[in-house]
């Protein structure tokens, strides 16, 4: 009787399953073995393994490692300050504030600041540098990636930071482990299930990324994710664009496995 | 879990309870049954005071409502669901939704204004004989430039963009059929070529460009240019004059070799309710005096030949908006190539996009 109880309140998660993660990545691969008249084809698959793809794929894979990286170099320190201060949770909320704007309004932002005439090129020159371009460049838009993903970074590292035993790090320093030994050998081995989530929450819609791609790397960035949003809404051809997603997938599925090894921790 | 019931079917009640309340409240704003018209147009492309005088001439109540793309007004409209009487597509949208049944004939008879229409703009190629499709607006592509920061150099050639000193000036609108069609244009080929060489050419040579260019982007354009972020673009006609009208240093030129010529036209989708009313308000635009005011508050170039004559000669003897017979003669619509040509020239942009500099 309690056995099957529990099982109608299986349903309505089944039902959400079913429906909104099984049913789309079905209805994706469906898509991709058609061509753009509808017909059944499996060029489109032939054709992801054309230079002009593989260079795609490989040019996300690496801004999206590139952006990653960033992330994480700055995430880490930041995480492990917040969880000295005083006031943890402000801090952790301004850290989070910015997410809750839409993400067009801050390119727009960025735009702005990084004209010929923005703030940043105004600082470059009164310092002696002169103005230089920003905008357009591979550096703004790992910036501005990097500045949106930041916080999906630092939550997961700040809260398994939290839930290290503090005790651990006295017991290192008390054997005579110096502050960088004990961060090596013992804080961030401990934290790693953190780094790792943290990874995962960035790299994987970094390498899905497309407006930035147009507004603030002003196409000069392709990705994977710029030629899905091509194929849907300009070509028509949702056989391709559904197959660069199928792949997308399939990358996606890797690194889960590669570095879910460890046991995440978002909450 | 009984409360879970309980509280799943408040929700529902009250939703419901909602439901019975908009539709009485669009009943008694007459938003409902045959005196509305629901017209589909492009954002900021219609003197909304337009809409008020047909408004009171007719009693017919007039719902507005706005789309960015040609694409996304398709994919709205394919869809169903939707009851606009009026859409304000391009000649290239409309041609295929002429051939997927989207749209419903226009009765001639009941659109006596149809005789101010320049017949330069009518019987073309998307909508032979104009059965489906009124003309609305018109214009081209072109290049905006900025005399200051080329330092006083004008552009008559499309070939003039290849020029060393631009490197890093310009700004190319992220749209295929352009930039292709530009490339195409600027060896002499129709924008319309779909011969593999030519286009190969084509891509090739837009190549090269590469150094120049810095950025392709949507929208954004505008702002950009107008700010001096850089000192070329090419755009359309319709951004030109916005760009111009808010930066005056600004010009805009046609290129010699010729360009593309662009259509905006109104038609009837088959979602239409109201047909009567669909006819009217197309006949009331076309009216001269109010295409003319009309022509005056969007800024676009009119296609009615009466309203053309009521408009200052600062705007009807601008050259810029207003070819003469010349060059228009060497304007170029977009065919509708097919599905496969267009994926086709969209694979070529995105390789070009791709290639480094």
């Amino acid at each position: 009787m309690r056995s099957n109880a529990r099982n109608y309140y299986l349903i309505p998660y089944l039902a959400w399953i079913a429906l909104f993660v099984v049913a789309p990545i079905a209805l994706i691969v469906y898509y991709s073995f058609h061509d753009i008249e509808g017909g059944f084809t499996l060029d489109n698959y032939a054709k992801f393994f054309t230079p002009v793809y593989l260079k795609m794929a490989l040019s996300s894979f690496w801004y999206a490692l590139l952006i990653t990286l960033f992330s994480l170099l700055v995430a880490y320190p930041t995480a492990l300050i917040l969880t000295r201060t005083k006031h943890k949770q402000l801090w952790l909320l301004l850290i989070i504030l910015p997410s809750w704007v839409n993400l067009l309004l801050k390119a727009y932002a960025f735009i702005g600041l990084f004209g010929t005439y923005g703030l940043a090129n105004a600082l470059l020159e009164t310092i002696g540098i002169g103005r230089k371009q920003i905008l357009f460049t591979d550096f703004s838009f790992v910036f501005v990636a990097v500045y949106i993903f930041i916080p999906f970074m630092i939550l997961p590292i700040f809260n398994s930071l939290e839930e290290m035993n503090k005790s651990l790090i006295h017991a290192a320093r008390d054997l005579g482990a110096s502050a960088w030994t004990t961060f090596r050998r013992v804080i961030f081995p401990l934290t790693l299930g953190g780094v790792k989530a943290g990874c995962q929450a960035v790299f994987i819609p970094a390498l899905s990324l497309f407006m930035l791609t147009r507004l603030i790397a002003g196409n000069r960035v392709i990705t994977l994710g710029t030629a899905i949003e091509q194929h849907f809404l300009v070509t028509m051809d949702w056989g391709m664009g559904a197959t660069i997603a199928v792949f997308l997938v399939i990358i996606m599925a890797l690194i889960m496995v590669v570095t879910g090894q460890g046991r995440g921790s978002i909450r | 879990m009984k409360q879970l019931v309980r509280a799943f079917i408040a929700v529902i009640a009250i939703a419901l309870a909602l439901m019975y309340v908009t539709s009485v409240l669009n009943s008694e704003q007459g938003y409902s049954g045959g005196n509305t018209l629901t017209v589909y147009n492009w954002g900021d492309y219609i003197d909304p005071e337009l809409i008020a005088e047909f408004e009171q001439e007719t009693g017919v109540k007039v719902i507005y409502q706005t789309f960015d793309s040609n694409e996304a007004m398709l994919t709205k409209i394919a869809q169903g669901g939707t009851t606009f009487d009026i859409a304000v597509p391009s000649d290239y949208a409309i041609s295929k939704m002429r051939e997927e049944g989207l749209l419903l004939p226009i009765d001639h008879a009941q659109i006596p204004n149809l005789s101010h229409i320049d017949p330069r703009f009518m019987d073309l190629s998307f909508d032979p004989g104009n059965v489906y499709s009124v003309p609305y607006f018109w214009g081209t592509v072109g290049i905006v430039y900025n005399p200051e920061l080329v330092g006083g150099k004008t552009f008559r050639s499309w070939n003039e963009l290849w020029d060393p000193d631009l490197r890093n000036q310009i700004l190319l609108v992220d749209g295929a059929r352009e930039v292709i069609g530009m490339g195409l244009n600027s060896l002499g080929y129709s924008l319309n070529d779909t011969n593999e060489e030519h286009l190969q050419e084509a891509k090739r040579k837009l190549e090269r460009l590469t150094p120049n260019v810095k950025a392709l982007v949507g929208d954004e354009i505008k702002m950009l240019l107008a700010g001096e972020e850089a000192a070329v673009g090419l755009v359309w006609s319709g951004d030109a004059s916005e760009i111009i009208s808010e930066n005056e240093k600004l010009d805009y030129v046609v290129p010699e070799e010729g360009s593309n010529v662009w259509f905006d036209n109104m038609v009837i989708p088959k979602t239409a309710r109201n047909l009567p009313a669909a006819h009217a308000f197309i006949n009331f635009m076309l009216d001269p005096e109010h295409a003319a005011r009309n022509a005056e508050y969007v800024g676009y170039s009119t296609p009615n030949k009466d309203a053309l004559a009521l408009l200052p000669e600062e705007i009807s003897g601008d050259k810029r908006f207003y070819p003469d017979e010349e060059l228009l003669s060497k304007l170029e619509v977009y065919d509708n190539l097919g599905k496969r040509m267009l994926a086709h020239y969209n694979e070529l942009f995105l390789e070009f996009k791709m290639h480094s500099k």
